[in-house]
């Protein structure tokens, strides 16, 4: 884009954090300081602010630029990864919302460890939360620095470096100073201007087409140059039997990791009861329904307007797509019609990261506090000094996510967030399943459980194309592959479940049945929730 | 255990704290909650035990297994559905491209299913919920807080003897 849409871009992005900052400072004013408050925002949240924050949470920059720019580029193709971020929420509402809302504190460790033996159970959740906090919070670093390239035009390495060093240091005084409360207020904000810029985008591609949904899929497919091929399956992942397999692998973990992200699955903590968790989900549902229903429009209506070639020279992997049909709207580039719409889509964009980022960074940080940090110290401290170990612990996970932001600026920011899911679908969703609903499930098999699954997860990525012995791998010069498929899923998770059964059964430790009789009542009756 | 009485469902909700109005659904049909556990006459179980008594209840068993006919029938749905779909869209995208009605194709459709089907389950889940649940819980959860209290008391009385 030209120079002359930056400051507006600009000074729209520094108002968004004005305010956030100033909602921070605001909510912070009366704080207590208790690990409730800081972890749980005090657990008075509504539903509905809830449900905004949860889809403020999830809808992260990747399924605003990604996915409509893999629809503008692919076509059909990029639609299969927004019914998986969709569907994967009927899990989360059937069979986690509720029970872990009731049976837990703060973090997926605490719905396990009421079970089992403590120590153990916590430090490898605990692990495992942080790992997939990571990944996920290194894919919304690299996704920042590739947007600040768009945004101001050249994308200078200096320029990159500084942009994910501001973002971190800002989401460390967010969470820091602010706790869930801020964090929470931020999310709802950005959800607030997510959805009305995905809204006004939306009306103005389809009046553009006089609402003839059918009229802009057939110029999508005539502008992209395959034909009627556009609109159907198989332009991206219908190579050969290696990709097809390989996407069927992401769509199990994009639809089965959904419930094993610790910061979706602190999100419940926020309100006060299991009922309000459950319709908080409801409402996140028909948010993030429908905000993917507007991006299979935005997409389509980006390859029929700006037209796939264009998007292609602006940024290889569609990610421009979104801003660069804003422009278009707003009557090209050159007009201000079409500057404000850019400057505002491109500020959207950036709060979206910075929220996201906000809500990992939470999580992760009371994953290290609540269970690594408890578990390992030798006596209990005293709760103030759990929550200044959280603060700590944010500017530490902050700092590990900015240094490996800047080492994997190259990697593509969806296979990140796939990976993200895909570790979470192992490692997490067993453990979970199994404590809620298998009365046999032991000690052993918890840290079987999730071991079983992070280790594989882990593993089978480290001798996958993307690390080595492919052109575009991370290290292109060497070769140690081993396993074809990018993405670990397939066969990650089915271990994931297989180890926390092996677990249980070789170990011939007791179940306590007492403490299965506790974990079930609890769970479906809300009997004993905090 | 003079804590189970007058407890009759009308009047404790009344004053009961955790009581949500909204959330057991007054005027919509609601079948009636099924039994309580009966007292038992056994002096101050532990606390593991009221838990162990509540999973044997009748009440409590009627909760799961309502909560249960719904979930893993509408789960096992859902996942074979969505399986079904991301397996077509990659082994069989000829069947995916055969157009129905206009620029409209099998895919289209398929997908804009999956969307359709997820936002319906969505609302077929919280109505079983709101209907078939909450109440039945709120009732067990109240049951179990009553039989902590007692025991507290119990043990009270005990140290002060």
């Amino acid at each position: 884009m030209t120079t002359e849409h930056q400051p507006l871009a600009l000074m729209l992005f520094s108002l968004f954090i004005a305010v956030t900052l100033g909602i921070t400072t605001w909510v912070s004013r009366n704080r207590h300081g208790s690990a409730e408050e800081f972890y749980a925002g005090g657990r008075l949240f509504s539903p509905m602010e809830n449900g905004f924050a949860i889809a403020g949470d999830y809808m992260s920059a990747a399924s605003f630029l990604g996915i409509s720019g893999l629809i503008a580029l692919f076509g059909y193709d990029g639609l299969l990864y927004s019914v998986g971020f969709l569907v994967a929420w009927l899990v989360v509402l059937f069979l986690v919302a509720e029970l872990v809302r009731n049976c837990g504190r703060f973090t997926l460790a605490d719905v396990v460890a009421a079970r089992m033996s403590e120590r153990p159970v916590r430090i490898a959740a605990g692990t495992s939360s942080v790992v997939v906090s990571v990944l996920y919070l290194v894919a919304q670093m690299v996704g920042a620095g590739s947007l600040v390239g768009l945004l101001l035009g050249n994308s200078s390495a200096a320029a990159r470096t500084l942009t994910v060093i501001g973002v971190g240091a800002l989401m460390v005084v967010y969470v820091s100073f602010g706790g869930m409360r801020a964090t929470t207020w931020i999310q709802i904000v950005k959800a607030v201007l997510l959805m009305g810029g995905a809204v006004t985008l939306t009306v103005l591609v389809l009046l553009r087409f006089h609402g003839d949904f059918d009229r802009l899929l057939t110029s999508a497919a005539e502008r992209s140059g395959h034909g009627l091929a556009f609109l159907s399956p198989g332009l991206k992942y219908g190579g050969d039997w290696t990709a097809r397999f390989d996407f069927i692998s992401l769509g199990l973990a994009l639809v089965l990791g959904t419930a094993g992200l610790p910061h979706i699955l602190s999100r419940f903590y926020t309100v006060p009861t299991a009922r309000a968790a459950r319709r908080s989900v409801v409402w996140a549902i028909g948010l993030i329904g429908s905000f993917y229903l507007m991006t299979i429009v935005l997409g389509f209506g980006a390859a029929a307007l700006v037209g796939p070639d264009e998007v292609r020279a602006s940024n290889a992997s569609g990610n421009t797509a979104v801003p660069l049909l804003a422009a278009f709207l707003g009557g090209g580039a050159e007009t201000t019609g079409g500057a404000v719409l850019f400057a505002f889509v491109a500020a959207i964009a950036f709060a979206t990261i910075l929220a996201v980022v906000a809500g990992i960074t939470l999580a992760s940080s009371a994953s290290v506090a609540h269970d690594l940090y408890a578990s390992l110290k030798r006596r209990h401290a005293r709760q103030r000094s759990e929550v200044s170990v959280a603060r700590a612990a944010a500017v530490g996970i902050g700092a590990v996510a900015i240094a490996l932001g800047l080492l994997a600026q190259n990697l593509n920011v969806a296979f990140l967030v796939g990976l993200a899911f895909a570790v979470a679908a192992s490692a997490n969703l067993p453990v979970l399943m199994y404590s809620l609903f298998w009365r046999g499930f032991t000690t052993s098999g918890a840290v079987w459980s999730v071991y079983g699954g992070l280790v594989p997860a882990v593993l089978l990525v480290l001798v996958s194309p993307v690390v080595s012995g492919s052109p575009e791998s991370l290290f292109p010069g060497v070769d140690f592959q081993l396993f074809p498929l990018q993405n670990p899923g397939i066969v990650s998770i089915p271990l994931g479940f297989l180890a926390g059964w092996l677990g249980t059964v070789i170990s011939g430790e007791e179940p306590d049945e007492a403490k299965h009789a506790e974990t079930e009542v609890r769970s479906l009756t809300g009997a004993g929730a905090v | 255990m003079d804590k189970h009485e007058g407890r009759d469902a009308g009047t404790i909700r009344l004053d009961d704290p955790w009581y949500d109005a909204l959330a057991v659904g007054w005027g919509e049909g609601a079948e009636p909650s099924p039994p309580r556990p009966a007292p038992t006459g056994r002096p101050a179980p532990g606390a593991s035990d009221i838990y162990l008594e509540v999973q044997r209840s009748a009440a409590f068993q009627e909760v799961r297994s309502r909560y249960r006919r719904f979930v893993v029938p509408a789960t096992a749905g859902f996942l074979l559905w969505y399986v079904a779909y991301v397996v077509a869209a990659t082994a069989a995208p000829g069947l995916m491209a055969r157009p129905v009605l206009g620029a409209v194709n099998v895919a289209m459709l398929a997908g804009l299913g999956q969307f359709l089907s997820t936002f319906l389950l969505t609302w077929a889940y919280a109505r079983h919920a709101r209907l078939r649940r909450d109440r039945a819980a709120l009732d067990l959860r109240w049951t179990v807080f009553e039989q902590e209290r007692g025991q507290e008391r119990n043990r009270a009385r005990r140290a002060g003897r």
